[in-house]
């Protein structure tokens, strides 16, 4: 059983990266094309850096993603407990609505917001305000295609926790804000967390929405390698994937071989079993 | 109240959500000069097989990435806390690298002389047709979204208390009846998340269609045909995407109310 | 304990984006003017393998700074433009958008007092003949130009060829790449159909829709970009494409040849604008009048690989290409004769909308 699962978790991730593997080793390769290997080189990771377009969409795409994955976590756990206190005709009607984003294909998304931001930036501009498409409507666009990833990744854990641990903590004597924080809290964590992620990811991932919402200051990564499509993808970005991948690597091993460390040093963690 | 703790989200979903849904809504029914008409729903019963195709292959994919995705959560669950918490970053990471650069690099291993045919021919096998096919736009599918199957249901399963699980085995289920009876029926909420997240942007992808399937247009290329291609037609986009939306919330409430009651089952 | 998830995940993000910002708003000077520029993805030499990086001896030169991005369509940079709230001071659509913009009032008149470079354009691409989006020729400065020609792979395909029909040829089945997009897909339907490549005819454009029917007897697979690797891999063996990159997989595999068919193609045409509502008219105009410079022009021309329409630069380019690959490829290149093309113009919404949708049904259909 143990070796089954081991084998099924290798072809699992050899399915999820050997595009991945195929795009950094391409990044090595001489001449532009993507299906041909022509030669070795180390040309590409040298322009790289002196590619003032990459590198500052690369900037932009970091920046968007971290404030607008902690926005959304933020935004999208306190919705979480507030809609599994709800009743059950509210809270079917929040899930519903919390679909409205998912549902929608990202080109809708991102034409509404648009639709939407324009009309606000002509309001604006009545008013005297100098505005335009930027930074921040861009990240507001991705916390709100956010939101609903994170609600979907906590409200599963509020349904498993016991529902009377909350009210237990009150009688005994919390706040509302301490039980939330101290009971609720850490039943979740694991959901807010991979929540949280999940919004980094599909935040620095997006094309489409961001497509529609940026402005010539806010240019992200996506649009900038959609835009080499009239002639051919440079490898330098695939140099950037790699570097990118190799430096979350190392990192992740770091910390993996010091928690082995201290997990050897400490009792040994429990294990979950349940199945034999 | 806990209740008040929803209110950031609600009016945040309420401005940036809410209206710009009636915004399309608004477009769907009017014509260019902003006249009411139903022209633009009439006109997408013209596309009625290609909404068909996009939802039967985000189903497949759908299913596909269930069958997949459920195992190898389950196997995460079970590891060591820190192997989980490495697995569950291992499955995210692809979605790092751009999804048009990895989605290239599949037709570089799937072309007629690309890496998996050279492989077969090493081997002295003949080759495949691979590419073009909607078996490569389902692979497109199943690849691009197959972590958000993985992690929501990782997520249940994690928690789940392991008691019931020894109390089931102690009652004498052997692991089929364990699975069947008490493991699969807690992990129908991870589950439900799931096919919401993968199914809705599968149906609605563009671009991967495009690129694997030789050209194939399914509803969402063809949505964007209309908004951001040479059509340039906003309303009969917004009525397709309309359509498309209401379709896929009909499945959804059929799904949560099914789940719904399934887990209540799981629990009495 | 999945803090440490967290704390890696935010630490790669700022190890990546801390030096990067630091480099790029280092400088910041409140009298420094900065120019929005917009043009196509990879349109520009960089400065890769020791090209000049034209964006940054313009900065030098003249200290003005350039923010520059980039876009993938022509219908891209109009909605970007049409979504208001975003100003850009340079940009560079094709020839049928030009005009569509022209239409709408949307760009500016030239100064050319500004741009004495101007003189150095080939006058054949001032003419309205040639350039009918602009016709006063008033509002842009062309930048590159080229043809659509047919990429076939000797190996597999013997014959001689020099018409569109081969796209249509059941002994290449399943070998056919076709272009995927509706205009250029009609485009080569209408050539073959002797029709002009503009018109708004319901009738000629159903016609035209029925003979890219016709060709799903090859079962012909659509692509755009991917036709640069499909073609050099073999993965395909003919395929329409721009004769410039048409060029650029000649050298990457030596069996594939290309050919621009008697039926007449298509002429396309990037060109300089300044869209209205521009702060820094003047400095644009002295940017556009820099990539209008003998040796810009020519830097540009060598990594884009199209035709350049500054008749020194393409002297220049055009006496490379005949060491490189002898006269035929360098006319091929630079035509005398431009009589048997047609450039895109703008249609009408009907017009549009009615090729899109057969456009739709064609692909849906093969």
């Amino acid at each position: 059983m143990k070796l089954l699962s081991r084998i099924y978790t290798v072809l699992i991730f050899v399915f999820l990266y050997a595009p991945i593997v195929v795009l950094i080793v391409f990044s090595f390769n001489e001449s532009k094309s993507r299906a041909m290997f022509t030669g070795f080189t180390l040309k590409w990771y040298a322009e790289l850096f002196r590619d003032d377009v990459i590198l500052n969409a690369l900037a932009n795409t970091a920046i968007v993603a971290v404030i607008s994955a902690l926005l959304a976590t933020l935004i999208g756990t306190a919705a979480a407990i507030g809609i599994h206190a709800m009743n059950n005709k509210l809270k079917n009607v929040m899930m519903t609505v919390n679909n409205i984003p998912m549902v929608n294909p990202e080109i809708v998304t991102g034409v509404s917001l648009s639709l939407l931001f324009v009309f606000g930036i002509q309001l604006f501009q009545k008013l005297g305000v100098d505005a335009s498409l930027n930074m921040v409507t861009l990240v507001i666009a991705h916390v709100t295609f956010n939101i609903p990833y994170v609600l979907l990744s906590v409200y599963p854990k509020l349904r498993q926790m016991n529902p009377y641990s909350y009210e237990a903590a009150l009688d005994l004597g919390c706040t509302p804000f301490q039980a939330v924080y101290k009971v609720i809290m850490p039943e979740i964590v694991p959901g807010v967390i991979t929540g949280c992620i999940m919004a980094f990811t599909l935040s620095l991932d997006d094309f489409v929405i961001s497509y529609f919402t940026s402005g010539p200051t806010s240019q992200t990564l996506p649009l900038v390698i959609y835009a080499m499509t009239k002639k051919r993808i440079s490898p330098k970005i695939n140099a950037l994937s790699a570097l990118l991948f190799a430096t979350v690597l190392i990192l992740l091993l770091i910390v993996n071989i010091r928690q082995m460390r201290d997990s050897s040093k400490n009792e040994p963690k429990k294990e979950r079993s349940f199945a034999q | 109240m806990k209740k008040r703790a929803a209110l950031p989200y609600i009016v945040w979903m309420l401005v940036f959500t809410i209206v710009p849904m009636i915004m399309v809504v608004y477009f769907a029914f009017t014509t260019k000069d902003g006249a009411f008409t139903l022209e633009n729903l009439i006109q997408v019963k013209e596309y009625a097989g290609t909404f068909w195709e996009s939802i039967k292959l985000g189903a497949v994919s759908t299913l596909l990435c269930l069958l997949l995705g459920y195992p190898m959560a389950a196997i995460m669950a079970r590891s060591k806390a820190h192997v989980q918490r490495t697995l569950v970053l291992l499955c995210m990471m692809p979605m790092w690298m751009n999804f048009l650069l990895r989605t290239y690099a599949w037709m570089t291993i799937l072309e007629n002389n690309g890496l998996l045919n050279s492989l077969l021919q090493l081997i002295g096998l003949p080759k495949l047709q691979m590419i073009n096919t909607s078996g490569a736009i389902v692979l497109g599918m199943v690849y691009n979204f197959l972590p958000f199957m993985i992690i929501p249901i990782y997520t249940v399963m994690v928690k789940l208390d392991t008691r019931l699980v020894e109390a089931a085995q102690d009652l004498g289920c052997n692991w089929l009846g364990v699975f069947r009876r008490v493991i699969f029926p807690l992990s129908v909420p991870g589950i439900i998340s799931g096919i919401t997240m993968v199914f809705v942007p599968a149906a609605s992808t563009f671009i991967i269609s495009k690129l694997l399937g030789g050209g194939t247009m399914l509803i969402g290329d063809i949505i964007e045909l209309q908004i951001t291609g040479g059509a340039n037609n906003l309303n009969l986009g917004a009525a397709m995407s309309l359509v498309l939306m209401i379709i896929v919330l009909i499945t959804m409430m059929v799904m949560n109310v099914f789940g719904d009651r399934e887990g209540e089952v799981a629990l009495t | 304990m999945s803090k440490k998830i967290l704390s890696v995940v935010l630490s790669v993000v700022l190890l990546a984006v801390l030096p990067l910002s630091l480099a790029s708003c280092g400088e910041a000077n409140p009298n420094q003017v900065t120019l929005n520029v917009f043009n196509w993805g990879e349109y520009i030499s960089n400065g890769e393998d020791g090209s000049l990086d034209v964006i940054a001896e313009f900065e030098k030169q003249t200290g003005i700074k350039v923010n520059y991005t980039t876009f993938e369509t022509n219908e891209a940079l109009y909605n970007k433009m049409k979504t208001g709230g975003v100003s850009y001071d340079v940009i560079i659509p094709s020839d049928y958008m030009i005009g569509k913009m022209i239409q709408e009032d949307m760009l500016e008149k030239l100064d050319f007092s500004n741009i004495p470079n101007y003189e150095l354009i080939d006058d054949r691409f001032k003419s309205s003949e040639v350039a009918p989006y602009d016709p006063e020729g008033a509002y842009s400065v062309p930048y590159t130009w080229g043809r659509v020609g047919l990429i076939y792979n000797t190996k597999y395909v013997t014959e001689p060829v020099n018409s569109w029909n081969i796209l249509w040829d059941e002994t290449y089945k399943n070998q056919i790449l076709m272009f995927d997009n509706s205009r250029d897909a009609f485009g080569i339907a209408q050539f073959l159909l002797g029709q002009s490549v503009n018109t708004e005819d319901t009738a000629e454009l159903e016609q035209a829709a029925a003979l890219l029917q016709q060709q799903s007897v090859v079962s012909p697979v659509y692509a755009m970009d991917q036709i640069l690797e499909k073609m050099p891999s073999e993965d395909a063996y003919i395929a329409p494409y721009y004769v410039g990159d048409c060029l650029t997989m000649c050298d990457e595999n030596e069996d594939l040849t290309f050919t621009v068919p008697q039926e007449g193609t298509n002429l396309f045409l990037d060109a300089m604008c300044i869209p209205k509502g521009t702060k820094h008219k003047k400095e644009a105009e002295q940017f556009i009048n820099f990539m209008c410079s003998t040796e810009v022009a020519y830097a540009n021309i060598e990594y884009i690989a199209y035709s350049s329409p500054q008749v020194e630069a393409a002297a220049q380019h055009k006496e490379y290409l005949v060491q490189e690959y002898g006269d035929e490829i360098a006319q091929a290149i630079y035509p005398e004769d431009l009589s048997n093309t047609q450039m895109f113009l703008t249609l009408s919404e009907e017009a549009n909308q009615t090729m899109t949708d057969l456009w739709v049904k064609v692909k849906t259909a093969n």
